[in-house]
């Protein structure tokens, strides 16, 4: 114990990475002790990613020391992540995924005790959590497999977790299940281990962080304890400049007829901003599947389609992984001008360009590969994708998770700017700050509509009386 | 659950197509009659999970049938006059199988495509070896393949082996785990440590591995080789592991389902020969039973994620 609050568990010094001309760190110097927990912010791009790939042994750096508390093996150091874009093996279980990074298993009779383990681990971060793990990952929910995926990371796996870097661990958890994974990175920080946690929504970090490390353009631009940050002032060294949310908007705004109507009771009109709400998994994705579904056929492609899908799960329904940035937005408008079905390959590229432009995506030639992309910039592709074609109706399943706030303002504009137009958009979110944009708001509860806000009646508060209302006596 | 359900439909198209063999022939309802409509199953079901191997790893292996014909040329040959030479050969081979995984991984090489030209390298070395049919069956391997155990014959219980060995090596097993884990999420065990180049070049070798006992198999049983005696081993391998509940990506396999798949496929060419069925129709037939099967694994597995 002495030994560790003198050795770092890990220390960089002036680490630089650069992938050819792009330097994605550009010098940092950072160390995490026992007890520390960090939170790390940034904007998408800033090199959050790179970084964490250089602590737990992923990438070496360039330039510059990275050391551990017992010599230069992440693995052996206690170093362990889980990511934002979930990295489990989806045909494996999750005492079999446990496995693959324990290695300390016997070559027998591990299929129980990994188990029991991943089980015990699950447990002591989520109590009451109900997930299966002698099931496939690929057959649980988005929020479960977050769930394994964090539990493994804080199993022993034969010897002891003692940094966890956590990238983005709540932005596919509800809040009560995030509020327990809190609690538990608090105990697990106090009993001596330590966290750094990456997490666009500041409230949580403020909430678990000791120590706050803003990164911007590869560099360290502030290093405080939390309680010298104040929120505004966070928000301000990460470089972006949130203009307070224009309250309720513009009510007087006019809204066409009735576009779609659900015999669940979804309904949104013309020019409408429609947003589902309600704690994770209680069907808004679903009722967005089935609108979607009932709207687009399996057979025909028209020229003039009626609905596009932005999907929230991009490495699994949204990026086309092999293509480049360019043809991964222009699939959506393929039909329209294609000519004796041949692809217009110019109109193509300029639409890319200008929609490279209109959300800035942050590459240097739209015919880069998407993947070279950080997270929240392939997410924006997917938005090019989607507003570049011409269908009136934009459902939107929860498209911001891990996208940082300069991009979700200059998105929130865009949404407003093309509804405007007249353009329709569903929008299932998690989070309440994006709910609030909206102009009118179903609240889900066990699969059905347990409230419908408009206006004025769209605040945190009432959202969540109508997504808890009754869950105590059940 | 899943996984479960993938075991059902493979076993339910075998005992489906057992009844119907049955009901045409009852005589086949024997000891001796279960070992003739099986016989050929063993080197089939060996290739099959060589094949299997590969799909595990998001590839494909269009030279199996290639290679097993090549086997089967050396054991006729080599093996039976100089043994440790045959022997070295054949080691050589799994080696060979073992550095292509590698190699395709490394220079991230479409796997179609370099087993397509292996192809031809296989098949050009069983023409050096054995320009014409012929060769000898080592007698040591003939007495193994043709072999009478008590209550079931040779052809079930070797198949029994072979699903058994597989299931532990694969499903049981800490290394076949982290195989599988490497079709489902290569990065994800590269992150967790692994050096994907060596599990990648196991699962080449271990493909290697059950092709060589396949040509072996098969010349126990044929007892002389030819150089084309096992092309169609290339689709059956893959039609097989596809029947046995396999999928193309994602590290989804079983290796028992295989062993069936390969069973079912032997038998349904019996069955059609039951019927009296020209030869002509009989490919197009096997097709049918092939699509017949799919779809219905297609149309459970709807009803599985509606329920």
């Amino acid at each position: 114990m002495n030994e560790n609050e003198i050795v770092p568990i890990v220390a960089l010094t002036k680490a630089k990475k650069h992938f050819g001309a792009v330097r994605a760190l550009d010098g940092i110097s950072i160390s995490v002790g026992s007890g520390d927990c960090i939170g790390l912010v940034g904007h998408n791009g800033a090199g959050k990613s790179t970084l964490v790939n250089l602590i737990n042994g992923g990438l070496s750096p360039t330039e510059g020391r990275i050391e551990f508390a017992n010599g230069t093996d992440p693995h052996a150091a206690g170093v362990r992540s889980v990511f934002q874009e979930l990295s489990l093996c989806p045909n494996l279980t999750a005492a079999e995924n446990l496995l693959v990074s324990h290695k300390a298993a016997a070559p027998f009779g591990w299929r129980k005790r990994l188990g029991k383990e991943v089980l015990a681990s699950l447990d002591s971060i989520f109590p009451g959590h109900g997930v299966r793990v002698d099931v496939e990952i690929d057959t649980l929910s988005i929020a479960e497999r977050q769930m394994v995926e964090i539990a493994i990371g804080f199993a022993p796996r034969g010897s002891e977790a003692r940094l966890v870097i956590l990238d983005e661990p709540t932005s596919s958890l509800d809040a009560g299940i995030a509020q327990q994974l809190l609690a538990h990175i608090r105990q697990f920080c106090a009993d001596g281990g330590a966290v750094i946690f990456i997490s666009h929504m500041l409230a949580e970090v403020f909430s678990v962080a000791n120590r706050i490390v803003v990164l911007k353009d590869g560099k360290v631009v502030a290093e405080k304890p939390t309680a010298a940050f104040s929120r505004q002032g966070l928000v301000d060294a990460m470089g972006h400049v949130t203009g307070e949310t224009e309250g309720g908007a513009d009510l007087e705004r006019k809204f066409g007829p009735v576009v779609v109507q659900t015999n669940q009771g979804l309904s949104a009109r013309q020019g409408e901003i429609v947003g589902l709400s309600g704690l994770a998994g209680h069907g808004q994705a679903a009722a967005l599947a089935r609108l979607y579904l009932s709207r687009s056929s399996a057979w025909r492609s028209g020229k003039n389609p009626e609905v596009v899908f932005v999907a929230g799960d991009r490495q699994r329904d949204g990026i086309l992984p092999l293509w480049s940035i360019l043809r991964n937005v222009s699939i959506s408008i393929l039909q329209q001008g294609a000519r004796w079905g041949l692809v217009d390959a110019k109109r193509d590229a300029s639409v890319a360009e200008d929609w490279k432009h209109r959300i800035g995506i942050r590459t240097d030639d739209v015919r880069n590969p998407v993947l070279s992309l950080s997270g929240g910039n392939q997410q924006k592709v997917l938005f090019s994708r989607a507003l570049a074609s011409p269908a009136p109706i934009v459902v939107m399943d929860d498209p911001m998770r891990g996208v940082d706030i300069g991009t979700k303002q200059d998105v929130y504009a865009m949404l407003r700017n093309e509804a405007q137009k007249g353009r329709t958009f569903l929008w299932y979110s998690t989070e309440t700050e994006e709910v609030c944009q909206c102009d009118r708001v179903f609240v889900f509860r066990d699969g059905e509509i347990s409230a419908e806000l408009t206006g004025a009646e769209i605040t945190e508060e009432r959202i969540l009386e109508a997504s808890f209302q009754m869950q105590e006596a059940s | 659950m899943a996984s479960h359900y993938r075991i059902l439909l493979p076993i339910v198209s075998l005992a489906v197509l057992l009844g119907a063999t049955f009901y045409m022939q009852p005589r086949a309802m024997s000891y001796f009659g279960l070992n003739l409509l099986f016989n050929l199953a063993v080197p089939i079901a060996l290739a099959t999970i060589a094949q299997m191997m590969i799909i595990m790893v998001n590839d494909i292996d269009l030279s199996l049938g290639a290679f097993v014909s090549l086997v089967a040329c050396i054991t006729a040959t080599y093996l039976n006059d100089a043994p440790l030479l045959g022997l070295l050969m054949l080691v050589a081979l799994i080696v060979t199988y073992a550095v292509l995984g590698a190699v395709i991984h490394a220079l991230a090489l479409p796997a179609i495509v370099v087993t397509l030209g292996m192809s031809f390298v296989w098949g050009g070395l069983a023409l050096f070896i054995l320009p014409s049919p012929g060769g000898t069956s080592p007698n040591w391997l003939r007495s193994l393949m043709t072999i009478k155990p008590p209550i079931a014959p040779m052809a079930v219980v070797a198949s029994i082996v072979i699903a058994a060995a597989a299931h532990i090596l694969i499903i049981r097993s800490r290394v076949g785990t982290v195989l599988r884990g490497v079709g489902g999420n290569a990065r994800s065990v590269e992150r967790a440590g692994w050096s994907v180049i060596r599990l990648k070049a196991l699962a080449y070798g271990l493909a290697g591995l059950f092709g060589v006992l396949a040509g072996m198999a098969l010349v126990g049983l044929a007892t002389s080789a030819d150089a084309n005696i096992a092309l169609r081993y290339t689709l059956i391998s893959i039609a097989g592991v596809i029947l046995g509940g396999g999928e193309f990506v994602g590290g989804k396999i079983s290796p028992v389902g295989a062993v069936i798949g390969a069973l079912t496929l032997t038998l349904a060419a019996s069955f059609l020969n039951f019927l009296r069925l020209s030869p002509d129709w009989q490919i197009g037939a096997q097709g049918t039973i092939l699509i017949l099967v799919l779809a219905a694994r297609l149309i459970f597995r709807r009803k599985g994620l509606e329920v």
